[in-house]
Formats: C-alpha cells, sequence, structure tokens
C-alpha cells in the first residue's frame, strides 16, 4: 500500500456539548477517491469539517505526514486541501469570474494561476460565458460544478467533497462523478468525497469507509462492500 | 399653481445639500462596511470620527498644516480602528447580534469620554480646508468648501469602490461580508479582514470629521452625534446592505432636508429633520429593504 496522504486516528469531534464524532480512523493515499458513507446524522459532514478544522477536533489527523489537527481552516487551505462544502458552496452574490479568482486566492504563482484558469475553463467550458453572472443564480447543478472549479483554482493536493448529489438531477450528478473520476485518473487528484448516493460513491471510489453513530462500522475496497450484506441492505437498497 | 423659480438659488441650496449629505455619505458608509461584514450597527462610529477629528485639531495645532494633519489622522484612524477591533470587538465576535451591539454602545461612552478626559470639553475650531471665497459657475455662486467637500467624498468613495471591485484584497473583503464560513475554506484569513473593514471605517469617519469640523463655528464632542444620525438614516434610506444606497440615500438625504428648509415654510429650519424622518419612515413602508437594498438572490 502506498504511503498516506491523509490520515486520521481517533478522531473525535463535537458541536458544543455534542459529540458527532467517537474515534474515526480512515486514511486516503496518493492518486486515490476514497468514499465516505452512512445515513443522516452520522458524521460525515462532520469528519470533512474535523479535517478543515471548521469543528473543534481531537484526535491525530495528518496530512502529507505533517499534524494538521491543531490547525485553523485558513491554513488548512493554505496546505493546498480543497474543501467543497455541500449545498452548491460558492458564494451567491460574486460573479462566477470572481469565485474562480477567489478558488487561488492563497497562491502566488500568477503564471500557474492563469494556467490553471484556462484548464478549468477548458473542462467547464460553459462558464466562460458566464464569467459575469453572479453565482447565486446558476442552477443547483451548475453551481456545484462552479464549487469544484473554484475548488481545482487552488491546484489541490487533496479535494474533500461533501454530499456533491445533493438535490441535484441524476444526469448532473452522473457528470459531477465523470469529472471527478477523470481528474482523479488523468492529474492524479486526490480526493475523499462524501456521499448519501452509496451507489454512484462506490463507483467512482477504489475504498470507501461505512460510517455509523459517528464511528466506522465498516470499511473496505468498493467491490467488496458491494457484496456486504448489510451494507448492501442499508445503503445500496437491493 | 406655477412658481416663479428662483434657478440660482435652487443650485446653491442643493449644492449645500450635497455638501452635507456627501460627509453623511462617508459615515454612513462605514456603517455599512461594518453591518455588512457583521451585521451590526457600530454606534460608536460617529465618535471614533469625532475622536480622529480632535487628533487632527492636535497634529494642527502642533504646527501641521490641514492636509498633513487629514492624511496623517486618516493612517492613525486605520491603525486605531483595527486596533479597536483587534481589542474590543474581537472577543465577542462569535457572540449573538445583540451582545456585539451592546459593545458599540459601550465603545461609544468610552471613545466620548475618553475625548473628554485628553481634551476637556471646551470648544474648539478647525481651520477651513479649502478656500472661503465663492467661486461662479454659469452666473451662480458657489462655496468652494462645498464644492470641496462634495469633491472629497465621492473620490474617497469612489476609491472604496476600485479597492472592492478591483484589488484581491476587496475581493476578498466582499467574500467574507457575504459568506465568512466558506471564505475560511478557501484560505482567507476572515478575521483579519474583519480588522480591515473596521480600519477603513474607521478612516472614513476621520474624513468625514475633519471635514465636517471646519464648516462649523466651533466644535466639542458632540461634533458627530447629529452626523450620526443623519448617516444612519441615509443609509437606512439607501439599503443597509448596499454600500452605493448608503452614499445616495444620503446625498438625497442632504438635499432633500436643505431643499424641504429653505422652501416648505411651514418646514424652516425647525421641522425639516423630523420631516426627513418622516418621509424615510414612508419609503420603507413601501420598501423595507430601503431603496436599492435587495433581497439577496437566490435559487433553491
Amino acid at each position: 500500500m502506498p504511503e498516506s496522504l491523509l490520515e486520521l486516528e481517533g478522531v473525535e469531534a463535537r458541536y458544543g456539548p455534542v459529540k458527532a464524532l467517537h474515534g474515526v480512523s480512515l486514511t486516503v493515499a496518493e492518486g486515490e477517491i476514497v468514499a465516505v458513507l452512512g445515513a443522516n446524522g452520522a458524521g460525515k459532514t462532520t469528519t470533512l469539517r474535523a479535517i478543515s478544522g471548521t469543528v473543534g477536533r481531537s484526535g491525530a489527523i495528518r496530512f502529507a505526514g505533517n499534524s494538521i489537527a491543531g490547525r485553523s481552516p485558513e491554513s488548512v487551505a493554505r496546505l493546498g486541501i480543497a474543501h467543497v462544502p455541500e449545498g452548491r458552496g460558492t458564494l451567491s452574490e460574486l460573479s462566477v469570474a470572481e469565485n474562480l479568482r477567489l478558488g487561488a486566492y492563497v497562491r502566488r504563482d500568477r503564471v500557474g494561476i492563469r494556467e490553471d484558469e484556462r484548464r478549468v475553463l477548458g473542462r467547464f467550458p460553459w462558464l466562460d460565458d458566464r464569467r459575469g453572472q453572479r453565482a447565486g443564480t446558476l442552477s443547483g447543478g451548475e453551481q456545484q460544478m462552479l464549487a469544484l472549479a473554484r475548488a481545482l483554482m487552488l491546484r489541490p493536493r487533496l479535494m474533500l467533497l461533501d454530499e456533491p448529489s445533493l438535490g441535484l438531477a441524476p444526469t448532473a450528478v452522473a457528470e459531477i462523478f465523470r469529472i471527478v473520476r477523470d481528474l482523479n485518473e488523468r492529474e492524479g487528484l486526490s480526493v475523499l468525497v462524501v456521499e448519501q448516493n452509496a451507489i454512484i460513491a462506490l463507483e467512482a471510489a477504489s475504498r470507501a469507509y461505512v460510517l455509523e453513530a459517528g464511528r466506522v462500522a465498516v470499511e473496505g475496497g468498493s467491490d467488496e462492500l458491494r457484496r456486504n450484506e448489510s451494507v448492501r441492505r442499508s445503503y445500496l437498497g437491493y | 399653481m406655477l412658481l416663479a423659480i428662483d434657478w440660482t438659488q435652487l443650485a446653491q441650496q442643493t449644492v449645500i445639500g450635497l455638501s452635507a449629505g456627501g460627509l453623511w455619505a462617508l459615515l454612513a458608509l462605514a456603517i455599512v462596511l461594518i453591518y455588512r461584514s457583521t451585521g451590526v450597527i457600530n454606534f460608536a462610529q460617529g465618535e471614533m470620527a469625532m475622536f480622529s477629528t480632535f487628533i487632527a485639531w492636535s497634529l494642527i495645532n502642533h504646527g501641521l498644516s490641514y492636509w498633513e494633519a487629514f492624511f496623517l489622522t486618516l493612517a492613525i484612524s486605520f491603525a486605531g480602528g483595527i486596533a479597536i477591533e483587534r481589542v474590543v470587538i474581537r472577543p465577542v465576535e462569535r457572540a449573538p447580534v445583540l451582545t456585539i451591539v451592546i459593545v458599540t454602545l459601550g465603545l461609544f461612552f468610552v471613545v466620548d469620554g475618553a475625548a473628554r478626559w485628553i481634551w476637556s470639553s471646551e470648544t474648539r475650531t478647525l481651520p477651513n480646508a479649502f478656500s472661503t471665497r465663492p467661486i461662479t459657475i454659469a452666473g451662480v455662486a458657489f462655496s468652494i468648501q462645498d464644492l470641496g467637500n462634495i469633491a472629497v467624498s465621492l473620490g474617497v468613495v469612489a476609491l472604496l469602490a476600485l479597492l472592492f471591485r478591483f484589488t484581491k484584497v476587496g475581493l476578498a473583503l466582499r467574500a467574507t461580508a457575504g459568506n465568512p464560513e466558506e471564505s475560511r475554506l478557501l484560505g482567507i484569513r476572515v478575521s483579519w479582514m474583519l480588522a480591515l473593514g473596521w480600519g477603513l471605517a474607521a478612516a472614513m469617519g476621520a474624513v468625514s470629521g475633519m471635514l465636517t469640523a471646519p464648516a462649523l463655528a466651533s466644535f466639542d464632542q458632540n461634533l458627530m452625534q447629529p452626523v450620526l444620525l443623519y448617516a444612519l438614516a441615509g443609509a437606512v434610506l439607501g439599503g443597509l446592505e448596499s454600500p452605493f444606497g448608503a452614499v445616495v440615500g444620503s446625498l438625497l438625504l442632504g438635499v432633500f432636508v436643505n431643499l424641504t428648509g429653505t422652501y416648505v415654510d411651514w418646514i424652516g429650519t425647525d421641522l425639516r429633520v423630523p420631516v426627513a424622518f418622516a418621509v424615510i419612515l414612508g419609503v420603507l413602508l413601501v420598501k423595507p429593504t430601503g431603496l436599492f437594498g435587495r433581497p439577496s438572490a437566490r435559487r433553491v
């Protein structure tokens, strides 16, 4: 097994007095897509928030060998971790172009940023025609794509994707996962994706963790999980 | 009934109204800037501006020219605004809105008291920023001071607009005001952006104060209290969420107050303030978000 890019060990997290994670451990290797599955309230979103530092957490979190457990969200982003929060994570009052520019906010390499902008717009050509449009006026699917495009502007080493399928039409969901897989295959992007839609998530991911009540209940390769009786019944629905 | 309109007087009174309105607009803009990023009206904004004006007065008293003192005070106010945010607001950053409002009220009294303690309560004068000569444009005499006030106010507004529209830090400030949580995920140091907003607001208030004082025969620590009232009214009229609205609202209010005071006999100088506020109330009943405020557009 290759060296882990991201490693969580016994991570706990709480919202005020309410404990949401009870010791979650997981790893993401360089160039891997890993899915986190589970029911509502199982702690999927909280797991991502613990990584990016938007929830109080304890336990070990290592990124590329360095501990990030005490870091603020700003400085986690500066390490090259792009967190795409759930629910069309765009800055709705700003234009499409401004959203993209902010994606590269922490970068200083002007040449690289321009290059990435060309690459991203090549992947989402319709964004170029909507440059001046306010992000809040895009459709749900378009906003989710914009959020993805903006995350790419960071040139991330790891992308955290929170429920990209939420509230989207099936064709939009398929399109988003097609793009994520393509990014992974061609550019070696590492992805940790949280999903309720287990079928589509297991298609994209090579491995997955199933959370139940803030703990990892099952983990394994995607094929293995698809064959797992209880996973199939609870999350795949057949 | 047709009235014979005295165009000269109308033009003069309009310019006087714009001059006052421009100075209110700067304070209104300061208020809107902080309101957008924290959801709180900074009731101490006027007192902070008054404090800045006293700093300018001290600098001038130590031999600086008006404009030397002006720019030095701007820098001091900017730094002071940042310091106030770091020391006073930061600890309550995540507190409920009402808590922060009370903190700004407390700040009002602290700044006011500090100014009285440092400079005592006697009245002062500030030299004129511009020549007091009148200037004749198209046969109408205007005061250079009024025109200068308008030019500086609009200039500051334009600079701020450029900052927000075309610079990276301006973009980050806007992102932070709209959505702080997400901005942090993009690596923006949101907490510093709030402090920067306080610095900018304090500097704008300082401009307002330093231009308000010379027009008065003398001033004391109550200098900015009427200005704060008008600025709040202008900001609410334009829409508290909209910087553009705050500027236009304040200018409209300035002209409206001055013209009604001049032309409507029964209003005169006594009733023009209540009448202005009655009109604002009327506007808000019809359009609660103000003239330029809009409910945020979001597709669901």
